[in-house]
């Protein structure tokens, strides 16, 4: 938990990152919304919001922050409706609080990103995501409604309180992924789902880069639905190993029906011999060189990489080998196979310019998500801006004319 | 849009029989509020005609007043405005270089696809151009191994499912026009359809877009891979209603045909059965890709037109379809089958095969038109509700009928909480036409009372912008606005559509200007 005693060093248990180098200024931890867009008014400075801090590395350092905004105290669920699968809570709800108590009604938030103790406005502000993207998308897909209080103190709300809305300009999308730069998040409303009642896994070991592109396209272009499809991976000297596992959620009648199927699927890449899988039984049951089924997934699911240098890729999902190429021996990392995403920790020695210019031929980017301290200054912490960033700027200058927000924690300096 | 006359009205709301009478009698809209006062647009657009000729090539510009009216409307058929150029694009190169000469002359346009929009989002600007985007259908490319397609936006929707099909894939949204429809236009709207209860709508399935923005530059938002650094201005983009540019291609995501389609047909002989049923199978944990309701006046309606042969007797139907994995759709629709007969349902009919499963979707798609054989004229809105209000909100807007005295049939996406109340009327009885909008507007202000919106899917347009004011604040609004001219600072991309009262980029904060002429004087106040 943050320690309110060190606004510099807003600590989550997994990220010590300070948002702004050196000390930050004053701390404000305000209790409502109302409260918050008085904040703004009644000062001028820069802000910077945060909230449990377990992913301020995710953005660069801010060039300023002389109020540093712990949306911590904004932690009411204020409104539930199980029949109508939308809840409606404050940005510092933490998302695990919020699991628990839909939970009692058999209901989930569809966002697992593994930061423990991360609020609902912090995952939003930075599209934080987890394995079970493949199957209910991200914070774009799931966000229904939000309210946001503007550099300026204004209050305001979009989108609404029903799944199916397009009333107006989707300001939810905007604000997610923008780290509080164009406002800060103060309400979130959410579409939920049932909780699957049942779960399996697939492991395949993974022998090679190639075996992962294999292996994951099989599941992906098959009519197999898994939840998840996610690859632990290292770069050795030799080439890449990992493993790859599928997760299946649903009644037990149809776990129990696909879990077998995923498994035959990937015996049969695995061999190399599509036609020649005979008796897929076999090969699923060599022990740990082999194709498995278990029940929970692997300690390693859904987790982060940690390292001096934590990058997130994203690219063209079938480009997944090639991305794993282009990595230097000694990376190691997780990804979300068949959507294009990849965190990797890479040698902080790596030449990032020259591993983004290799991703552009797959569409890719490659952006920081932690770095040691002593490799922050001077790190280009985006990477390349693209033909909209003169409309991401202009946009900026609309929200947030005299860059209060979050002042440099975006692409490009923003 | 409120309005006062019966001369006015037929500019405000959709009826499917007036059209003629109203193109005869009026033409263009008159009394719009221009934008900028000092600028006389009719006679720069006339002006731009030569230029638009020199840059994109003649045969693609039109002036001729009778080739103009061709374009006066879109599915919204009696707000009709003729504009004063039209210009046909075929590629790209023609959209920039028409909006360019639009932005240098200070000239509005408003980008066009298949016209089938149901809230007049395409209707031009009379002293303005008309770009047409159905030339460019071009498919880019068909990548089944990222599972995208790019295309150009006046590709029809149902074109890409076909050009997926063969590896197995589909695209998801599918609006009831999708033979019709164009991808640009699905883009504009954030296009829904009956399946994206379970698969999302247009904009979850947008992954990239080329766009023309409103002073002429190009950008490229998204693309093939997912989480491009720096804010989602696609996600805004989409749903936009034309108003903040135009997109001149568009990269879709498909997804997996599913292994099992079951479809089943349930009679109830009541509503509140029906939409318990409904409730019942969300609260059972069960995520079908359908479940749409029919009541009793729009089943009478379907019969008459496609004899769909609905179960004789009932008060409401449900559509349900489930899709996935077989072993999964099996039991769950076991599920589904006894939880609507806990609720009395009367008769449930499962789907045999393919022809079966047509027929049931036959009467529900066809319902709208199917109308048109009950009533003279009739008026479609589209409001949202949270579901579990259903049957009190059904019963408000029957109640709501009743005191007007106006049949309302009822059709909707039950699954979402999405309403398309069909008002019917008779257009030859003076006030009538006015009645029916004023009982549409009440439905709408019903459904944001219940906590839902104004519109679900066929967005606001001209149509409903008088209504943002009362889903939205000011403050709310004045937000919006703020995206509105970091794109668009001149207010020339579409203007007068989608917010209810215009005003200039430059404005402080609180300060608005008057109230459009069609605006509600009642919403002006606290607007």
């Amino acid at each position: 938990m943050p320690d309110p005693d060190s606004p510099a060093g807003v600590r989550g248990s997994a990220d010590p990152t300070p948002v702004v180098p050196g000390s930050a200024g004053e701390v404000a931890a305000p209790g409502s919304a109302g409260e918050v867009a008085e904040l703004l008014r009644s000062t001028t400075g820069t802000v910077v919001p945060v909230g449990a801090g377990t992913k301020t590395g995710w953005a660069a350092p801010a060039t300023s922050c002389d109020l540093l905004l712990r949306t911590t105290g904004l932690d009411r669920v204020t409104e539930y409706a199980p029949g109508d699968l939308v809840v409606v809570a404050e940005a510092g709800v933490p998302l695990a609080a919020l699991q628990e108590q839909l939970a009692t009604h058999g209901q989930m938030l569809a966002l697992d990103p593994p930061e423990q103790g991360a609020t609902l406005g912090g995952i939003l502000a930075a599209n934080a995501s987890g394995p079970r993207r493949l199957r209910y998308g991200t914070v774009r897909d799931l966000l229904i409604g939000v309210t946001v209080v503007l550099a300026d103190g204004t209050v305001a709300r979009s989108g609404g309180k029903v799944v199916k809305n397009v009333a107006g300009y989707d300001l939810g999308k905007l604000h997610t992924g923008a780290h509080g730069g164009l406002g800060i998040v103060v309400s979130t409303t959410w579409r939920l789902h049932p909780r699957p009642p049942a779960a399996a896994t697939v492991t395949a070991p993974v022998r090679g880069s190639a075996a992962a592109g294999r292996l994951t396209a099989r599941v992906a272009r098959s009519t197999l639905t898994p939840t998840a499809l996610e690859l632990r991976w290292q770069r050795g000297e030799s080439g890449t190993t990992g493993e790859l596992v599928a997760l299946f959620e649903s009644i037990p009648a149809s776990v129990r029906d696909q879990a077998p199927r995923c498994a035959a699927l990937l015996a049969e890449e695995d061999a190399g011999r599509g036609s020649e899988a005979a008796d897929p039984e076999a090969r699923t049951t060599r022990g740990d060189e082999a194709v498995r089924i278990g029940a929970a997934p692997p300690a390693w699911f859904g987790e982060r990489p940690v390292g001096q240098l934590v990058l997130r890729l994203a690219f063209a999902p079938s480009a997944l080998p090639y991305v794993l190429d282009a990595l230097p021996p000694g990376s190691r990392g997780t990804a979300s196979a068949a959507v294009g995403v990849a965190y990797a920790a890479v040698p902080p020695a790596i030449d990032l310019a020259a591993l983004r210019a290799a991703l552009a031929r797959w569409d890719g980017s490659a952006v920081v998500l932690a770095a040691d301290p002593e490799l922050r200054p001077g790190l280009d912490h985006w990477g390349p801006t693209g033909d909209a960033f003169g409309l991401m700027t202009r946009v900026k200058d609309r929200f947030d004319p005299e860059r209060r927000l979050s002042p440099g924690r975006l692409l490009g300096g923003l | 849009m409120l309005a006062r006359t019966r001369a006015s009205f037929h500019h405000s709301i959709g009826t499917y029989r007036q059209v003629e009478s109203v193109s005869s009698t009026r033409q263009d809209r008159p009394g719009r509020r221009p934008l900028r006062e000092d600028a006389n647009d009719g006679a720069r657009a006339g002006a731009l005609a030569d230029r638009l000729r020199a840059a994109v090539g003649a045969a693609k510009v039109l002036t001729d007043p009778a080739q103009l009216r061709t374009y006066a409307c879109d599915g919204l058929a009696t707000v009709r405005v003729t504009p004063s150029v039209v210009v046909l694009a075929e590629r790209r190169e023609d959209v920039v270089a028409a909006v360019r000469l639009c932005a240098g002359a200070g000239v509005p346009f408003v980008a066009r696809g298949s016209g089938t929009g149901l809230s007049g989002g395409a209707v031009p600007v009379a002293d303005g151009v008309l770009i047409v985007l159905s030339r460019l259908r071009a498919v880019r490319s068909v990548d089944p191994g990222n599972a995208r397609v790019v295309v150009e936006p006046g590709v029809i929707n149902l074109w890409v499912t076909r050009e997926a099909a063969p590896y197995g894939q589909a695209y998801a949204p599918d609006p009831s026009s999708q033979q019709v429809c164009s991808i640009g236009g699905n883009v504009a709207e954030n296009a829904g359809g009956a399946h994206c209860l379970k698969y999302g709508f247009t904009v979850n399935h947008v992954m990239g877009a080329e766009v023309v923005l409103p002073d002429g530059e190009v950008v490229h938002l998204g693309g093939i891979a997912p989480e491009h650094p720096g804010f989602d201005l696609l996600g805004a983009f989409v749903g936009s209603e034309g108003t903040l540019g135009i997109a001149t291609e568009v990269t879709v995501r498909t997804v997996q045909a599913p292994e099992s389609v079951r479809t089943m047909l349930v009679g109830f002989h009541s509503v509140a059965d029906a939409a318990g049923t409904v409730s019942d199978i969300i609260a059972g944990g069960i995520l079908p890709a359908a479940v749409e309701m029919m009541d009793a006046l729009a089943i009478e309606a379907a019969e008459a037109a496609v004899r769909c042969g609905y179960p004789q007797g009932a008060v409401a139907v449900l559509v349900i379809e489930l899709d996935g994995p077989r072993v999964e759709v099996d039991e769950q629709f076991l599920q589904v089958e006894r939880i609507a007969a806990a609720r009395h349902a009367f008769e449930t009919r499962i789907a045999r095969d393919e022809d079966e499963r047509a027929l049931m979707w036959k009467g529900r798609k066809s319902a709208f038109a199917a109308v048109g054989r009950i009533s003279p004229a009739y008026y479609v809105q589209d409001g949202v509700i949270p579901r579990t209000k259903l049957p009190e909100v059904l019963d408000e807007v029957g109640r709501l009928a009743d005191a007007a005295g106006i049949r309302v049939a009822n059709v909707f996406h039950a699954g979402d909480g999405n309403l398309h109340p069909l008002i019917l009327f008779d257009d030859k009885v003076e006030g009538a036409a006015h009645a029916a909008e004023q009982l549409g507007f009440a439905i709408l202000d019903l459904c944001v009372a219940s906590g839902g919106s104004i519109t679900g899917e066929h967005g606001v347009g001209v149509e409903k912008k008088s209504r943002m004011a009362v889903q939205f604040s000011a403050d709310d609004l004045d937000t919006m606005h703020r995206l509105r001219c970091a794109f668009d600072p001149a207010g020339l991309a579409n203007p007068g559509k989608q917010f209810p009262t215009p005003r200039l980029c430059g404005e402080r904060p609180g300060v608005r200007t008057a109230a459009s002429e069609d605006h509600d004087p009642a919403l002006g106040e606290v607007f």
